[in-house]
């Protein structure tokens, strides 16, 4: 079986990554997913917000097909990543993956020192022809996941030590040493306090600049403070979708107007 | 008086008491079960416990002891003696836990102290039993050493004990036929059994799981008896055809070390597996889904994810895999013989230190003679030795354990 490589970049008059198309998601009987068309930019943040159960998590795990590892989970539509069908059957998940990052609610470090987590990725992608490659692409990794400084002089501790805030730096750190074109966030600050939680915020901001991040969020305010795009899910729909500013000062949906304010949710 | 009506009397007067000492409580507040400390029943239950325990404690020491002390002539006065006093103790203790049954008494918290004993008590049952074990097999072999050299029986390289004396009883051979039978089952059910966990608790969808997993452990059931003559009947000829005189010329007989090996290696398989792929299972799903968004294969993430987290299990489970193949006898009789003999070919025959326990108990040698009692040294051997196998696993554990959290 052939690869179909997705081109890098063939859409280079506009500057969307991903764009969804009537995605339906079905979890055995469950339809979690209805009908949802989206875009994503790149070099941007965009933001799912909704209440709990209303398929945020599960579209964003339709990005770069996690939802291939449940069983009874069956996705429809038309998802593209510059252009190409990721869900076509030329496609490798694994290779996809590799393009689109994912950072999850609960810090998962390998129970491996804090440097082998970090060069897991580039390992297996072999991305690092030496060791001196390696340990160059695992400091990078880890300035750009505004850890280095902390873990530097105790780079062989296991990654499994660290508090909590830490332990998710390192996963970002860990998600971007593969460097991915996308990165994918599931409530990425649910389990921290609220000073690791502005550090991440801080840090996804600076992501940015080079990565399109999508975050999936409870906290309103978070969505309002680190994306510039916010969806609206609701009960398997998308409500609203738009600039972060427009849909909490001026939304169109009244759905997206009660969650804001506070009256559904 | 039968001691089975004696028991049948504790248990009645226990009853008696539950009820009175509930009866009492309920009274000394005033009929109202909110004004007590504990709950009515735990009031009951103190009663009965109370009378009930040291009287079955009684029982038993009386029951123990009193053959030893007392010569059979005066064994029905003692009955009785033991009787009332057992029946005294009863009443006494019942009594006094219903004279301190009041309002105020702190019942459930006895209850509760009650229970930490019971639980010690199990505890220190295995324990004490244990070196219970140990301690009989110790006195016989000291007496086995005061009767044949150690030196001679440790770093001797002859087994040829001969009933009329002169006998060379040397463990050494022994040893290394229960240790290549040994490593050559582990070769086999290790790989098999580890692969198979990983496709099972891996790979393996719902429906394969809920068939195969239950098919695999029917090879735990099977006894170890038919393992041997599945050995005998089966994989022996098999190998005596290819390796033996009309094949490779390597096989005297069907019986060696190699049929031995490979049927004991595929009765440890599910031992193996089973444990080893409810210790995949316990890995959390959240490292899987950690490796897979970094963009891993399934066997990446098996071999650098999930293996070595569950990896202090697993050795756990080929440890106690392990300790099964060196204890096991039945396979070793029936498939790689009875000759003791140091050789390095795995076609030979051989035999291992359980299977000659067996032979040298169940002869008909004097039992103080050297020839039975090396029966006792082995066995203490071999008990040193997965002891020693045992703790050396652990320590790795624990390193291990360390490592990772």
């Amino acid at each position: 079986m052939y690869d179909a490589q997705i081109p890098q970049s063939t859409v280079d008059q506009t500057d969307i990554k991903f764009s969804a198309r009537g995605v339906q998601v079905h979890y055995g009987d469950t339809h979690a997913i209805k009908n949802v068309d989206v875009d994503i930019a790149d070099k941007t943040v965009t933001a799912f917000i909704g209440p709990s159960g209303c398929g945020k998590s599960t579209f964003l795990r339709c990005l770069n097909r996690m939802n291939d590892t449940i069983d009874v989970c069956r996705v429809a539509g038309d998802i593209r990543l510059d252009g190409v069908d990721i869900y076509d059957k030329r496609i490798d998940p694994v290779q996809l993956r590799a393009r689109v990052g994912m950072v999850f609610q609960k810090p998962n470090p390998f129970p491996k020192s804090i440097y082998d987590n970090v060069a897991y990725g580039p390992r297996i992608h072999g991305l690092a022809r030496n060791k001196a490659e390696l340990d160059e692409i695992v400091e990078n990794a880890l300035r750009r996941g505004a850890i280095w400084n902390e873990v530097k002089d105790r780079l062989d501790a296991p990654g499994t030590g660290l508090s909590g805030g830490q332990q998710q730096r390192l996963c970002i750190a860990r998600a971007v040493a593969t460097e991915p074109e996308v990165l994918l966030m599931d409530e990425p600050c649910s389990a921290l306090d609220p000073i690791a939680t502005a550090q991440i915020e801080e840090l996804i901001d600076e992501l940015r600049r080079s990565y399109s991040l999508v975050i999936v969020t409870h906290s309103m305010q978070q969505a309002a403070r680190v994306s510039q795009k916010t969806a609206f899910f609701h009960l398997g729909h998308l409500v609203e979708f738009g600039e972060t500013g427009q849909i909490f000062t001026n939304p169109v949906d009244e759905r997206t107007e009660s969650y804001i304010t506070g009256r559904i949710g | 008086m039968p001691v089975s009506w004696l028991i049948s009397i504790l248990l009645t007067l226990a009853v008696i008491g539950y009820f009175a000492g509930q009866a009492r409580a309920m009274r000394s507040a005033g009929g109202d079960p909110r004004n007590l400390h504990s709950r009515p029943g735990y009031y009951g239950a103190h009663v009965a416990l109370a009378g009930l325990l040291p009287a079955l404690g009684l029982l038993v020491v009386w029951l123990i002891l009193q053959p030893l002390v007392l010569d059979h002539a005066r064994a029905a006065t003692g009955n009785l003696i033991g009787t009332i006093a057992i029946l005294g103790l009863m009443l006494l203790g019942c009594g006094l836990a219903y004279h301190r049954t009041r309002r105020d008494f702190r019942a459930r918290n006895v209850i509760e102290a009650g229970v930490m004993a019971l639980l010690i008590g199990a505890a220190s049952i295995a324990i004490l039993i244990t070196i219970g074990i140990v301690l009989s097999l110790v006195f016989n072999t000291v007496e086995f050493f005061h009767l044949y050299p150690a030196g001679d029986f440790f770093f001797g390289t002859t087994w040829s004990p001969s009933f009329g004396g002169g006998s060379q009883l040397a463990v050494l051979p022994l040893l290394w036929g229960t240790f290549y039978i040994s490593i050559i089952a582990l070769g086999v059910a290790v790989p098999i059994g580890l692969f198979a966990a990983i496709y099972l608790s891996e790979y393996a969808g719902v429906r394969v799981r809920s068939v195969a997993k239950p098919m695999l452990e029917v090879l735990a059931g099977i006894p170890t008896i038919v393992y041997g003559l599945f050995a005998l009947l089966t994989v022996g000829p098999l190998l005596a055809r290819v390796f033996g005189d009309g094949g490779l010329g390597w096989m005297q007989a069907g019986m060696s070390v190699m049929t031995a090996g490979l049927v004991m290696g595929v009765m440890l398989i599910p031992f193996v597996s089973s444990l080893s792929d409810d210790i995949l299972n316990a890995v959390p799903q959240a490292l899987r889904d950690g490796s897979y968004g970094l963009g891993a294969t399934r066997s990446e993430t098996i071999r650098q994810v999930v293996l070595p987290a569950a990896l202090p299990g697993i050795a756990g489970a080929i440890l106690l895999a392990a300790s099964r193949a060196i204890g096991e006898t039945m396979i070793v009789v029936l498939g790689a013989g009875a000759a003791a003999r140091l050789s390095l070919n795995p076609f030979d025959a051989m035999t291992t230190v359980t299977a000659k326990i067996v032979s040298q108990l169940t002869g008909d040698a004097d039992f103080a003679s050297p020839e039975a009692l090396v029966a006792f040294a082995l066995g203490m051997t071999l008990f040193v030795i997965t002891l020693a196998l045992n703790i050396v696993a652990l320590v790795i554990v624990r390193k291990y354990r360390e490592q990772y959290e």
